[in-house]
């Protein structure tokens, strides 16, 4: 091996429609070693990937292979170059056979050989274990199958370069170990893999390097050694470990919740989401909250407890009494409010008026064929426009055209029109501006202390630690830990996040 | 039942509608010798749906191509319109060559293709709109080529239509008590060639089965290093090349040209492959399947017309309720197997 990279990328910037991608990304593979590559949801992996094997075009930037410039505009590019992939997403055709779908698009053959390729696909499938026939359509095999068959398609390619983009979310351990034993021995003969998971367990099991993205920008490259867990975490989230700016003010509310009876509790809940049966309950009076890394089902349980995703198992009870909550509208009857994560997509309606949106929740629940008079609505609308210093030319103004934060001051005023005794805000501060952001937050410390119970989601620690008093912290789609009182600090969040006893 | 399920299971959906097609179109046949008698047991009987359908098998072909690979092209019946118009004008007004004429009738294909292939795959624009477009043109083209149908008199010409190639042993005896050979036209066998190239096309070469992965899902397609854009260009270039090569056979059975020839030739084209188990969001379809789509689709039309019910409408109103009774049987089968599956 000389110090010849083989494989590095230079300055690589892609952006879509108002998302600024990838910003300025180095990376570097060498030979013979498995490279992590680590970040939040939405960080830009899959993005990066997908430029380096052409799927995207970049849109600034360099790519080379063993130091020679390469171009690679398409997958059929980057295959004849030695870069095979397995996407995020399974890239398999359904409706062909399992060898077809093994075999197709690699060779310039002009003719099929039925034949050949079917054995050499049982030959495959068979040293991988895979319960799955080559004559099979693809389409009746199991997710994880497919994944696997995904897999063995990469690794059956003679390449310098092997992609892995989550290839284990699907698989089960057995499975993991055996694609782990092949990755190893991959490496042994001088691949370079670029393996991405969000299980950090397995990073530390396989991969050599670290490279950490965060919001399309790189943070660094690390050897595995140099960067224990909690680091690795901190580095991903962006912040510092030793951040002491977060003191927290005791307020009274958090210590009164404490003695607050129970008002809502669930037990071993879970939706078609995929998140790991959860307990939860929240006193009256308290403010909680959920936090976790992007992507690890905070959103999904606060929507399981709404009846926004469908609930496959678990059991709610609210002021000791069991109730059944299959959809919103059920829990919106037993006082539950819910401001969701995306307020473009779930939240307004950007035609109608500002009134009309600040009405609706209470509408629906009064049933749409006793509409509220035209004074009524007028009555609510100027209620909490006041309450709320929502800043709109009217009460008729279209809400597509009030500024973010004011649009979700709408959402708010509409599930507090409600009187919701438990209010569920998922990222109600995400995308507005700051002054706002305090005056939601210090809204939900007010509701709070009269006697509301909140549950508050948001990306930014701070806010929560500034809000909540109590802290639910999430990895892969489980509730891993608790947090109260002295515990709760960003530091020890971290540690959670990161799983096992922070050795750092 | 634990064995038909299985067996279901492991059909792959391309052969599980194809079965169901032939399956469907014996036990028509049985079903029209049976009630319609004698006039269906002729062997003639079923080479005269051949020989009266030559050109839209060749048609279908092209169809279930673009149609497997997830298009459409409903420029066919157009394009058979204006080479028999121009060939027939070559032959006659310009005291034109046969062997040229074919070739005519073969360039027009492939300009055909080329210009409705590059729109869809390079410019990305729908198929439906492109052939859309592309069938308005060709009608209009064949109205300005020459306004009047006129009968094609050039000698050499009549003499390939009026060429029988007839089938040893299968003929029959006639009312008068002449013993009559059974025969089937030119274009049948060209449109026999077809099938089995087509066929081949699409089971034993890349090509063939970059249609059914790009049909199946685009997107994977792509990332499985196929060239999708190259592949769609070339499904329209068959589909195309074959209805000029469909036309000729349409203008050979005919011997005419006319602006209202192969009217709605495209519907039955896809009617036929619907029939024959060509999904029309793509990736599954067989050309043996289309084969007998189209004796299926003229089967019914022969039934429906010996019953005497031989008026447009009833035609319409019997290929309608097939094209209903199909699509329920065949969706009806694949739940079954998706049920199969989940088990
Ligand atoms: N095809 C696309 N169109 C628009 N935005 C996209 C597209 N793909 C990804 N993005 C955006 O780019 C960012 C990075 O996404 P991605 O690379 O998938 O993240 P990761 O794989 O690290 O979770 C996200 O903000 C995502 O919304
Ligand atoms: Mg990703």
């Amino acid at each position: 091996m000389g110090n010849q990279a083989l494989l590095s990328l230079k300055g690589i910037y892609k952006g879509f429609p108002g998302v600024k991608a990838l910003q300025n990304v180095d990376f570097q593979l060498q030979s013979g070693e498995i490279h992590a590559l680590m970040g939040e949801n939405g960080a830009g992996k899959s993005t990066l990937i997908k430029v380096l094997t052409g799927v995207y075009t970049k849109d600034e930037g360099e790519i080379f292979l063993e130091g020679q410039e390469v171009s690679i505009r398409s997958p059929q590019d980057a295959q004849h170059l030695g870069i095979s992939t397995v996407y995020q997403e399974i890239t398999l055709c359904p409706n062909l056979s399992v060898a077809e779908n093994m075999y197709i698009g690699r060779s310039d053959d002009m003719l099929q050989n039925w034949k050949k390729m079917n054995e050499g696909a049982t030959k495959m499938l068979e040293s991988l274990d895979i319960p799955a026939k080559a004559t099979q359509q693809l389409g009746s095999c199991s997710i994880a199958v497919q994944q696997m068959v995904a897999i063995a398609r990469a690794v059956d390619m003679d390449c310098k370069v092997l992609i892995l983009d989550e290839p284990t979310s699907s698989l089960d351990d057995q499975e993991v170990q055996k694609l782990f034993k092949l990755m190893k021995e991959l490496r042994g003969r001088g691949v370079g893999i670029i393996f991405v998971t969000h299980f950090l367990d397995q990073v530390y099991e396989v991969c050599d390097k670290i490279t950490v993205l965060r919001d399309g920008k790189l943070v660094g490259e690390y050897e595995i050694k140099e960067l224990p867990r909690l680091q690795l975490v901190s580095k991903m989230l962006g912040k510092e470990l030793d951040d002491l700016s977060d003191i927290k003010s005791s307020d009274a509310s958090g210590e009164t919740a404490k003695q607050g009876e129970v008002l809502f509790e669930a037990e071993g809940l879970s939706s078609t989401e995929g998140i790991k049966p959860f307990d939860f309950y929240i006193r009256k009076g308290e403010v909680n909250g959920f936090t976790g890394l992007l992507g690890s089902g905070r959103s999904e349980c606060v929507r399981a407890i709404f009846g926004a995703d469908r609930v496959v198992s678990g059991s709610m009870k609210k002021n000791g009494k069991t109730i059944k909550i299959n959809k919103p509208i059920d829990a919106m009857k037993n006082g539950i409010g819910y401001l969701p994560e995306d307020r473009k997509i779930d939240g307004i309606i950007g035609d109608l008026s500002v009134r009309e949106n600040i009405i609706l929740a209470l509408q629906v629940m009064k049933g749409f064929f006793k509409p509220f008079t035209k004074a009524q609505a007028n009555a609510f609308a100027d209620e909490y426009i006041k309450t709320l210093s929502i800043k709109t030319a009217s009460a008729d103004t279209p809400i597509k055209s009030l500024s973010g934060g004011n649009q979700q001051k709408c959402i708010l005023a509409r599930w507090l029109l409600t009187h919701p005794d438990y209010l569920i805000l998922d990222e109600p501060t995400r995308g507005i501006d700051v002054g706002t952001k305090v005056d939601i937050q210090k809204l939900v410390l007010k509701l709070a202390s009269e006697g509301m119970s909140v549950t508050f989601i948001s990306s930014e620690t701070d806010e929560m630690l500034r809000t909540c008093s109590r802290m639910i912290v999430m990895r892969d789609r489980k509730v891993v830990g608790e947090l109260t009182g002295e515990d709760l600090t960003q530091n020890k969040i971290m540690s959670t996040i990161a799983g096992g006893e922070a050795k750092s | 039942m634990e064995k038909v399920s299985t067996k279901l299971k492991n059909m792959t959906d391309t052969n599980l509608l194809l079965t169901i097609t032939i399956v469907v179109f014996i036990l028509m046949y049985i079903g029209a010798v049976l009630f319609q008698g004698k006039g269906f047991t002729k062997p003639q009987a079923f080479f005269n749906i051949l020989n009266n359908n030559a050109a839209l098998i060749i048609l279908s072909c092209g169809m279930s191509i673009v149609m497997i690979t997830g298009g459409i092209d409903i420029s066919v019946g157009g394009v058979t319109a204006l080479v028999s118009m121009c060939c027939a004008v070559y032959l006659d007004y310009h005291n034109g060559n046969v062997a040229v004429s074919m070739l005519i009738a073969l360039l027009i294909g492939l300009a055909y293709g080329l210009v409705q292939g590059f729109l869809v795959a390079y410019l990305d624009i729908q198929p439906f709109i492109v052939s859309l477009a592309g069938m308005f043109f060709a009608r209009g083209m064949t109205t300005i080529v020459n306004t009047n149908p006129f009968n094609v008199e050039n000698a050499d010409f009549v003499a390939l239509k009026e060429t029988r190639i007839i089938i040893p042993g299968m003929g029959s005896v006639n009312k008068l008590g002449k013993y009559v050979d059974a025969y089937v036209e030119i274009g049948v066998v060209i449109a026999l060639i077809v099938v089995i190239a087509m066929f081949i096309l699409l089971r034993w070469t890349k090509l063939g089965r970059s249609f059914y992965a790009v049909g199946g899902n685009k997107q994977s397609a792509l990332m499985l290093g196929i060239n999708v854009k190259r592949t769609k260009f070339l499904s329209h270039m068959i589909c195309s090349t074959l209805a000029g090569i469909g036309g000729y056979v349409y203008f050979l059975h005919v011997g005419s040209g006319a602006a209202t020839h192969a009217q709605g030739a495209e519907m039955n084209a896809i009617a036929s492959s619907i029939i024959g188990g060509t999904m029309l969001t793509g990736g599954v379809g067989n050309i043996i399947g289309t084969f007998f789509g189209v004796l299926s689709l003229s089967t019914i039309k022969d039934i429906v017309s010996s019953a005497g019910l031989d008026q447009a409408w009833w035609t319409g109103i019997t290929i309608a309720a097939m094209l209903c009774i199909f699509l329920v049987i065949q969706s009806v089968v694949m739940a079954r197997k998706k049920r199969a599956i989940r088990k």
